[in-house]
């Protein structure tokens, strides 16, 4: 199943869009009301606004973590939509072709030989997630380009990092391995605000610079002769988008471990709920949000009192999500 | 067929693979966190005096090196009936899921009744495969690509559930927290024998099913010609891939890849041979999980790597061949 061109920004998408961010935000607010107990919507209204005794709790601890969910999810989205766009393939999103996987190698590198503040973590994620989109690049490339067989040898790079990376977590002291085990599942669990702070900003400049690109990204996807007669600079942009999509993904990765599926099942919810013809930036942010906070809520519920790492609940509703693409796809 | 003009360089082959097989084994036994000298080794098996030494090698080297062994077959030898049997150089157990399937069946079944009998985590891993082998052939279809895509996929979801049961109930997945991760460690004490019986009764049966299986390889029309009963050969081949998959899982853990590289190395040299190809997958299986066992236990100044994370980093590049070299033609 191919990308279909976009067409004009369909009547229902702005009003989808509305609905989106309504639903995240009433999500969002049930988040805040139910950490390791429920607080009654009054109380965290009152919580928020600094009264209460259940304020601290609810500004320090539980807010930070909701943030995260909505910020990461629309980076996760963001990230999803633009690798599509680019594969013209709903598969090619960056956490199955292994940039989450890469950049997640990179953030232990960097914690376990050279001890890793918030930036160098970053920077080491950014690394090696953007060395790891060149190399599943260049070994796709024979007789062409084909996107299952970039798909596929993401896969198989997929493999060989998450097997680097358990390696690393096993050499490491026992109290490291201990909290990579869970980060590495991909964890938004006592995230404060002094941890995401940065992040933020940095998914906030990429969020605008995407936002720049998007007339040019519904150009593209007409065809390469129609964005250029159109005005489309075709290498810059592409340049662009794959520097925004590999550090929307390595910057949430760092924070918060390698969260998957979001990045695949947002554009393509998004797209299907909103009628667009392509996978449009705005809806794909805005259901990656919806998505990572629903799923973190769900991580916190199921098995209290222990919260699970918000990837376990993302892998085992993304992975129906892909299993029932390709049932749809082998239905054509 | 062209057995009789290239069988001695097959038997040369055979017989190099044999020795990689014996030298591994005797490492085997020498190596891990008490390095054992060669003398050592032998003298534990020829004039047994029970101090430490030989007390590792007769009952902690001996016991997983035999258990390796018997993996290194089942994985082997399953991933060549598959891809003979459905033509696709891509299919493997690991990645279609049907380890991920058997691991899922007994962490359920662990969970729900409280499994710990051998028997029953056979069954249950036995169940798991069966199940994960239809569903993922049911949604990946004859694409070889969309299979791989759909193993994976069934691969992740049954994976995320298994680590959610798994946290939830700590106390009751404690012992298996080394099987989870695909690995020989720890497993020396446990029963062996009828997880080994189930694997020898699955490598017999696919010795057995040499002469069908090629049938109909060859094509639904020329194996009837040739008298072979398909439908039955290919049950049988399914069925034979699970219980070997199965019983290799429910005493190691899930472990990947073994049943991508090793037909793949074994191809070349069986030259269209079936019976060839499996003979030289139950010596090269072993001989690959050995070798990753050994890697496993000297990778980490303190510990062991599991194993199943030494296969998945060799057979990351054996799937990216293996794709370059095929993929293009089943797009």
């Amino acid at each position: 199943m191919s990308v279909l061109p976009a067409g004009p920004t369909t009547r229902r998408e702005p009003v989808v869009c509305v609905l989106i961010a309504l639903a995240t935000l009433a999500v969002a607010f049930v988040a805040l009301c139910q950490g390791a107990t429920w607080t009654t919507p009054g109380e965290t209204l009152a919580g928020l606004l600094g009264r209460g005794d259940q304020s601290f709790v609810i500004t320090q601890w539980r807010s930070p973590q909701v943030a995260a969910g909505v910020v990461f999810g629309i980076a996760l989205g963001l990230a999803g939509a633009v690798f599509q766009n680019l594969t013209r393939n709903p598969l090619g999103s960056p956490d199955v072709i292994g940039l989450d996987a890469g950049a997640w190698t990179g953030a232990l590198l960097v914690v376990a030989f050279a001890g890793g503040t918030a930036g160098q973590v970053a920077g080491g994620a950014v690394t090696t997630a953007t060395a790891t989109a060149l190399v599943i690049y260049l070994l796709s490339l024979k007789q062409g380009f084909s996107g299952l067989r970039l798909i596929v040898i993401g896969i198989a790079v997929n493999a060989m990092l998450t097997a680097v990376s358990s390696w690393i977590v096993l050499r490491a002291e026992l109290e490291v391995a201990i909290a990579g085990t869970a980060w590495s599942a991909g964890s938004l669990n006592g995230l404060d605000w002094d941890e995401v702070a940065w992040p933020f900003a940095v998914v906030g400049v990429l969020a605008a610079v995407l936002a720049g690109q998007s007339r040019a990204l519904h150009q593209a996807a007409l065809g390469d002769a129609v964005a250029v007669t159109t005005g489309v600079r075709l290498g810059v942009h592409r340049f662009v988008l794959v520097v925004a999509g590999v550090g929307a993904t390595a910057t949430v990765t760092a924070a918060a471990g390698p969260i998957v599926f979001v990045a695949l099942a947002a554009p393509q919810i998004g797209r299907r709920l909103t009628g667009s013809a392509g996978v449009p930036l705005l809806p794909a942010a805005l259901t990656g949000a919806l998505l990572l906070v629903t799923a973190d809520l769900v991580a916190q519920v199921v098995t209290r009192p222990v919260p699970l790492p918000v990837g376990v609940v993302t892998t085992a509703v993304g992975g129906l999500y892909l299993i029932w693409l390709l049932v749809k796809e082998v239905k054509r | 067929m062209s057995e009789t003009r290239s069988g001695p360089a097959l038997l040369g082959w055979l017989l190099a693979c044999a020795v990689l097989l014996a030298v591994l084994g005797v490492l085997s036994l020498c190596v891990g966190a008490r390095p054992v000298p060669l003398g050592e080794v032998v003298q534990a098996f020829t004039g047994y005096d029970g101090t430490d030494d030989h007390v590792v090698v007769r009952d902690v080297r001996l016991p997983r090196t035999l258990l390796a062994l018997a993996v290194g077959a089942a994985l082997a030898v399953a991933g060549a009936l598959v891809q003979t049997l459905t033509r696709n150089p891509l299919a493997e157990p690991g990645i279609l899921g049907v380890t991920a399937g058997a691991s899922f069946a007994i962490v359920v079944a662990v969970a729900t009744w409280g499994a710990d009998s051998q028997v029953a985590m056979l069954l249950a891993a036995f169940v798991g495969s069966a199940v994960a082998t239809v569903l993922v052939y049911a949604v990946g279809g004859s694409s070889p690509l969309r299979l791989v895509l759909a193993g994976v996929a069934l691969s992740a979801v049954l994976a995320g559930v298994t680590l959610g049961i798994r946290l939830t109930m700590p106390d009751v997945f404690d012992s298996y927290r080394f099987w989870s991760v695909g690995s020989l460690a720890g497993r020396e004490q446990t029963a062996l024998g009828l997880p080994l019986a189930a694997i020898g009764v699955g490598v017999v049966g696919a010795l057995l099913l040499v002469r069908p299986l090629g049938a109909v390889a060859l094509g639904e029309h020329v194996a009837h010609t040739l008298g072979a009963h398909v439908v039955r050969t290919r049950v049988l081949t399914v069925v034979l891939v699970t219980l070997l998959a199965g019983a290799a899982t429910a005493v190691a853990g899930p472990i990947g890849f073994v049943g991508l590289i090793v037909p793949h190395l074994a191809r070349r040299a069986a030259r269209g041979s079936i019976g060839w190809l499996v003979t030289l997958c139950l010596v090269l299986g072993p001989a690959l999980v050995l070798f990753s066992d050994i890697a496993a236990r000297v990778l980490l100044p303190t510990g062991e790597v599991p194993v199943a994370v030494v296969t998945a980093f060799l057979g990351g590049p054996a799937l990216i061949w293996v794709v370059r070299r095929y993929g293009t033609v089943a797009l």
